[in-house]
């Protein structure tokens, strides 16, 4: 049961990109800019309060610009980026151009996420929702800040349709093939959304927007918590799978070799659809309300996403060495000469690679069971996803940019554009070496997440932790000059020179090695993976939630502390 | 499906340090009693200060140098504000919230759990070293949330 994959070609990377879809891909990548410089003001007050070097004007609240931050970078930056992304690989390897209906879905997908974002926004600015962008209960509020997120998550779900809909028209018209690789995991990594949003979606309408409005007067807190981190865990695959698709699918292409093996990097993909959400327990090790058996389950299900990350890591070094070799490269680590160094398309999303190898440790750290009581909610974790999401995937992203930009518009990635690239990612490393540096060190001593400038009374704990702050708020500096430089850089590429067939920037697609076996066909039965996905939630969590509905702990009224 | 040769001995080695790291936490969560807080013990958020036996919150001695401790967290502060524990005394902590959602640390020590409303939390821990423990909320609950600690004196 075998069939041929669709192989890109090297013509159809170079093919013009469709004007009109263009238009969609630059009107995410716009907004996602846009989020990241906001939220990079906001990021780089924090660090600057939390150092003890400035204080904020008393209209604006320490908490207040941390819910901003958080929002606007884990949520506004990556779900725009992400979508403009996979659209735009899903127009190019799918058909060349989008189907009416989908172009319509996507843009209907913008709007509503838009709109959301700007509701949510000026909720934000008005004090109305210092809640953070984790929003537990039974801090309350403005009910037009959930609004706002139903907003944002109900466009992204038409974006999701808009995928999985040209991915089945191309399924119908190519009878026999494999899908191409960009589709199979642009659907896998919706598909991830899709199921993972239920529980956010869940928590929104039935209890916060009710009980915010004042239609019920209690919320359950641990119902509320174990949605949301049942969306909470998943949503940080959501980001990093489009990382993984540049590695796998662009990476290859950019340095000038194969896809070490299309079927395994499949198959990786598909045990991130089973192995991402049902491991929510593991934010809430620390909680009363859950037995810890329950806990134990789900770290040992949170632990299984090593295979597929063991796999990337496999697939990454092999395709590295191969191309290498392929190019005259000998020796043990020859190979690593022949890499282009010197070409943002590559170094931005490879320091990305290797900033994954201590961020996954750590995380492996966070999950352990009764060893999270060492760095649950202290800096540490901070420090944690400031290497996962803000250097591992925004430095992939970034790298993305830089040629997804001039490929959309026809334009050229020019020399001096390129060298710009190189220099924001290093201004980057640098400036998150310091931060996230201090942040691990700090918060294995105990210093808090989430808090504003203290010294706790003068304790000596907390002074022992001031020198880390103001090395936190340097690293935090540099990288705001990263935040300009790359918003900069945006706007630059967007005003590059035209290019003709030769010199426009390609839109890279990998093809496979002529050595890797075809594809099996049983990768891409839908049905079953979704099926195995819905017997592990359901084994992971019914007895445990379950008892949350059965025995319900009493409910909680609404509360403004800030 | 083809798996590389290499790749079929890397995720062997890697699978297996897996699951020897995974049976280490497990032998030392159910084996050993080093298990993260926990307990399933509801209270109503409202009637904390009423409800035995947070409405006398503090140290309670169950056994020789052996305590149950009761603690309040609430915006923005700790109930008892100040507690004195004797050296080497075993502390059963037991801890709830009167509001909204609060962390209790205990820097330099392994107590970090959750304050949830509706809920009490339990965790034990031995303190072996004498001294002025600072005790903070590491979960954001509002304005006042950076002047929200205590000290536990051991001596």
């Amino acid at each position: 049961m075998t069939a041929t994959v669709m192989q890109a070609s090297a013509a159809d990377n170079k093919r013009p990109f469709d004007g009109k879809d263009a238009k969609l891909v630059l009107a995410h990548l716009l907004v996602a800019f846009t989020a990241l410089l906001l939220g990079g003001v906001a990021g780089v007050l924090q660090g600057l309060v939390r150092g003890g070097m400035i204080e904020l004007p008393s209209e604006i609240g320490y908490y207040q610009i941390l819910t901003a931050h958080g929002v606007l970078m884990a949520l506004i930056f990556t779900t725009f980026f992400i979508i403009g992304f996979l659209y735009a690989g899903v127009s190019k390897t799918m058909g060349g151009k989008l189907l009416g209906v989908v172009s319509r879905m996507g843009w209907a997908g913008y709007v509503l996420m838009t709109v959301g974002t700007i509701l949510g926004t000026i909720m934000i600015l008005a004090n109305e929702a210092t809640v953070l962008y984790t929003f537990y209960a039974p801090l309350k509020a403005n009910p037009f800040f959930y609004i706002a997120l139903v907003f944002v998550v109900v466009g992204s779900w038409i974006s999701g349709y808009g995928i999985f809909t040209q991915y089945r028209y191309w399924r119908r018209t190519h009878k026999g093939s494999v899908s191409p690789l960009f589709g199979f995991m642009a659907v896998a990594t919706m598909l991830v959304w899709q199921i993972a949003t239920i529980g956010v979606a869940i928590t929104v309408l039935f209890q916060f927007i009710p009980w915010s409005f004042g239609w019920v007067e209690k919320i359950n807190i641990m119902i509320s918590r174990t949605l949301f981190w049942y969306f909470g865990h998943p949503l940080v695959y959501f980001w990093l799978m489009p990382a993984y698709m540049c590695w796998y699918i662009c990476i290859p292409k950019i340095i000038g070799g194969k896809i070490f093996s299309d079927s395994m990097a499949r198959l990786s993909f598909v045990l991130f659809i089973l192995f991402s959400i049902p491991v929510g327990f593991h934010h809430q090790l620390m909680e009363p309300g859950i037995a810890p058996v329950w806990k134990y389950i789900q770290v040992v299900l949170t632990f299984m996403v090593v295979i597929p990350s063991l796999m990337t890591a496999f697939a990454m070094f092999a395709t590295f060495e191969q191309t290498g070799r392929a190019k005259g490269a000998r020796g043990l680590f020859g190979w690593l000469k022949t890499l282009p160094w010197g070409d943002v398309r590559f170094f931005a999303p490879f320091m990305g690679m290797l900033v994954f190898i201590p961020a996954g440790a750590g995380g492996i750290i966070n999950a352990s069971n009764q060893m999270n009581a060492m760095v649950h909610n202290t800096l540490w974790v901070t420090g944690h996803f400031h290497l996962t999401v803000a250097t591992t995937v925004a430095l992939t992203f970034f790298g993305v940019a830089y040629w997804l930009i001039p490929h959309v518009l026809g334009k050229q990635l020019t020399p001096r554009m390129n060298r710009l690239g190189i220099i924001q990612t290093i201004i980057w490393l640098i400036g998150m070496f310091f931060m996230s540096g201090s942040m691990h060190t700090v918060g294995l001593f105990g210093s808090p997440r989430r808090t504003a400038y203290t010294t706790y009374g003068d304790h000596p704990d907390a002074v022992f932790w001031m020198p880390y702050h103001v090395a936190m708020a340097i690293g935090g500096t540099i990288l705001f000059i990263g935040v300009i430089l790359m918003f900069c850089n945006m706007i630059a590429l967007m005003r590059a020179p035209k290019g003709d067939e030769k010199t426009a920037a390609e839109f890279p697609i990998g093809e496979t090695a002529d050595a890797a076996e075809p594809t099996p066909k049983w990768i891409e039965r839908w049905g079953v993976w979704v099926g195995v996905l819905v017997v592990l939630i359901l084994f992971a969590y019914t007895v445990p939630f379950g008892d949350m509905l059965v025995n319900p702990a009493p409910g909680s009224k609404p509360w403004v502390t800030w | 499906m083809h798996i590389h040769r290499l790749e079929k001995i890397w995720l062997a080695i890697g699978v297996a340090m897996l699951f020897v790291f995974l049976g280490v936490i497990g032998v030392g969560a159910f084996a050993m009693g080093m298990q993260p807080p926990t307990g399933h013990h509801t209270i109503d958020p409202e009637k904390v200060s009423e409800t035995y036996p947070f409405n006398n919150p503090g140290l309670e001695q169950v056994g020789e140098n052996e305590y149950n401790a009761y603690m309040i967290a609430y915006a923005f502060g700790f109930k008892p504000a100040k507690m004195e524990v004797p050296l080497g005394a075993k502390v059963h902590f037991q801890v709830t919230s009167p509001d909204v959602v609060h962390g209790f640390q205990i820097t330099g020590t392994t107590v970090n759990l959750m304050a949830v409303p509706g809920e009490v939390n339990h965790y034990t821990y031995t303190f072996d070293k004498p001294g002025e423990y600072l005790v903070l909320c590491n979960e954001y609950c509002g304005a006042g949330h950076e002047f929200m600690a205590t000290t536990i004196i051991v001596k």
